[in-house]
């Protein structure tokens, strides 16, 4: 019921998101969300590609320090409220969320949200308990 | 108003002013003591002579000291804390340390008489930056396991000046201190002595409102540059305390107010110069590492102790009337020791705390400077390259172990900087591991 996530570290200097950007690219390696963690020093590049597993080997060869997360996924309407419903629930049972994103595919009437939460395992049970539409790998 | 200029004046003309020949009759006299104290009372020592085969009486005069087995800072490690002792550990006073290559500390012992001397030797530099009775003395080193505060206050005392134990830190308060109590002398590292002058400014006051006349700058190696700094910021002859925990402390030599070099206080350390690949005693003149044997201590004598700071040593007489040795300017060191806010840092040291934290690789470099005066340490370590980070969090937990880590083994705070995995270069056979960039 998770999905798979890519995390890459990267100190804060230019050049660096262009070099994975590439690698990537050259490979044929598409990108379905990609989000920045950004302080003084470092940023940290985390980041869904169609393919992950091709994704992570590449960026292994390429030395660069990349490791592989877990996230939620829910599914709800792109409309006012939605976001703010979903966390409504989590907040409702003190369940921490670490970060979240969340993109709208062209062509689909509903957005996506993906969150990184400590307590995984509570958080599914929370959110399938109110009817909350999870995403698997697979939906992406 | 003309404001005072320093004048210094002979402590001790007795010592300080002898006849070459006396001095070496006095020293060898000395050393036949020192040598059969540590013989009789000091088991490393006795170990390394009889390796040698090699007897107390063999030693007569200052001549044969190069007979003698050196000492290293590793001998005394091994022996921690207590083993170069060779006075019973009830007649020591007093116990300092510093830093060792890998954490542990080197230690000091002293007996009462070990302070006389050390309080003595201090007064000696001190009367060379004209500290008398009517002197107020602000001692801003450190007080503590390290010898510089302590080590300028019984100087001070010794001479019977107002000694102001300010310690270091908190430089809007040092300079209060300063111009309120009226004090006629510093003593303090040399970066910390330009980096109050530059903050007088800036905290509103005048150095036309201070008093001072004279200072002893030392624990950290320092140019003719950073003296005219001093000296132009805070209106005062600027001059050089050398010394080392082993050995004293602060005061083994100290410049006089002709600025060419510091007199080695000749009657209690005999010194050397050797060429630090083939341990062999260089005439006076040559570069070379600076070698003390302790002749009158009685609590942790030392022979033939290698200091690892390269240098030169001069015998002609000095313009002030001093007969003693004097000691040039110290240009560089034999080992990797870094020298950081007066604080001694081994790049061993650095590395073993590194090896305690999770998370990181040993690929690191250390990058010294100096900003504003003051010396910062950088380290830029690589990550591991198997970690996974996905949370902001999950670095500054890592970043924030190697700092307390590190600062737990080098008594210092440095900067850290986590790169990523595979940055830092590799080199081939000896690994260059510090850059300092911190002027010649």
């Amino acid at each position: 019921m998770l999905v798979k996530q890519l995390s890459v570290f990267m100190e804060n200097r230019p050049g660096r998101l262009f070099k994975l950007t590439n690698a990537l690219g050259k490979e044929g390696i598409d990108f379905v969300t990609l989000s920045i963690a950004d302080t003084k020093d470092f940023g940290i590049v985390r980041f869904i590609a169609r393919d992950n597993e091709k994704a992570y080997e590449v960026l292994k060869r390429e030395g660069f320090t990349v490791g592989q997360t877990e996230l939620i996924g829910v599914e709800v309407d792109d409309k006012p409220n939605a976001l703010a419903s979903v966390i409504g629930i989590l907040d409702e049972h003190n369940i921490n969320i670490e970060y979240l994103y969340s993109f709208v595919l062209t062509n689909h009437n509903s957005a996506k949200i993906l969150m990184r939460i400590e307590n995984t395992e509570e958080a599914i049970k929370v959110l399938e308990n109110e009817g909350i539409k999870l995403l698997s790998e697979k939906i992406l | 108003m003309e404001k005072e200029k320093a004048k210094g004046y002979i402590y001790n003309p007795e010592y300080e002013c002898m006849s070459r020949g006396e001095m070496e009759n006095l020293q060898s006299e000395r050393l036949r003591k020192t040598v059969k104290r540590v013989y009789e009372n000091c088991a490393p020592y006795r170990a390394k002579m009889d390796e040698m085969k090699l007897k107390p009486s063999d030693i007569r005069s200052v001549a044969d000291l190069s007979k003698l087995p050196f000492t290293v800072k590793h001998d005394l490690r091994e022996n921690y804390p207590f083993g170069f002792y060779s006075s019973p550990k009830s007649d020591i006073v007093e116990v300092h340390a510093s830093s060792g290559t890998t954490g542990k500390l080197t230690v000091v012992g002293y007996t009462q008489n070990d302070i006389d001397v050390w309080s003595e030797i201090v007064a000696r530099g001190l009367a060379m930056a004209g500290v008398t009775k009517d002197s107020t003395v602000h001692v801003a080193y450190g007080y503590g396991l390290f010898t510089g505060g302590l080590g300028a206050h019984y100087g001070a005392q010794k001479i019977g000046a107002s000694t102001v134990p300010a310690s270091s830190g908190n430089t809007i308060r040092q300079l209060t201190l300063l111009r309120d109590f009226g004090a006629t002398h510093l003593c303090c590292t040399p970066s910390y002595a330009i980096f109050l002058g530059t903050e007088i400014k800036n905290a509103g006051m005048n150095i036309e409102d201070f008093s001072l006349q004279g200072g002893c700058f030392g624990a950290e190696p320092w140019t003719e540059n950073m003296r005219k700094e001093i000296e132009r910021l805070l209106h005062i002859d600027a001059l050089d305390i050398y010394g080392l925990s082993e050995i004293c402390g602060p005061g083994v030599a100290t410049e006089c107010l002709q600025k060419n070099g510091a007199h080695v206080q000749e009657d209690h350390f005999i010194p050397e110069i050797i060429d630090p690949e083939t341990l062999e005693p260089l005439p006076f003149g040559s570069e070379g590492e600076l070698v003390f044997t302790t002749i009158t201590k009685t609590g942790q004598p030392l022979i033939r102790y290698r200091t690892r700071d390269l240098c030169t040593l001069n015998a002609e007489k000095c313009a002030c009337g001093r007969t003693t040795v004097r000691m040039g300017r110290v240009k560089g060191r034999s080992d990797d020791m870094l020298i950081i806010r007066g604080v001694n840092v081994f790049p061993s040291q650095i590395e073993a705390a590194i090896m305690n934290v999770k998370g990181v690789s040993p690929h690191y470099m250390i990058y010294v400077d100096r900003v504003n005066n003051l010396d910062v340490i950088e380290i830029q370590i690589e990550l591991d390259a198997d970690i996974t980070l996905d949370k902001v969090k999950d670095v500054e937990i890592i970043k924030k172990k190697v700092e307390t880590e590190v600062n737990s083994y080098i008594g210092l705070s440095a900067r850290i900087k986590l790169c990523e995995s595979g940055t830092i270069a590799r080199s081939e056979g000896k690994a260059v591991r510090v850059i300092d960039k911190r002027n010649k």
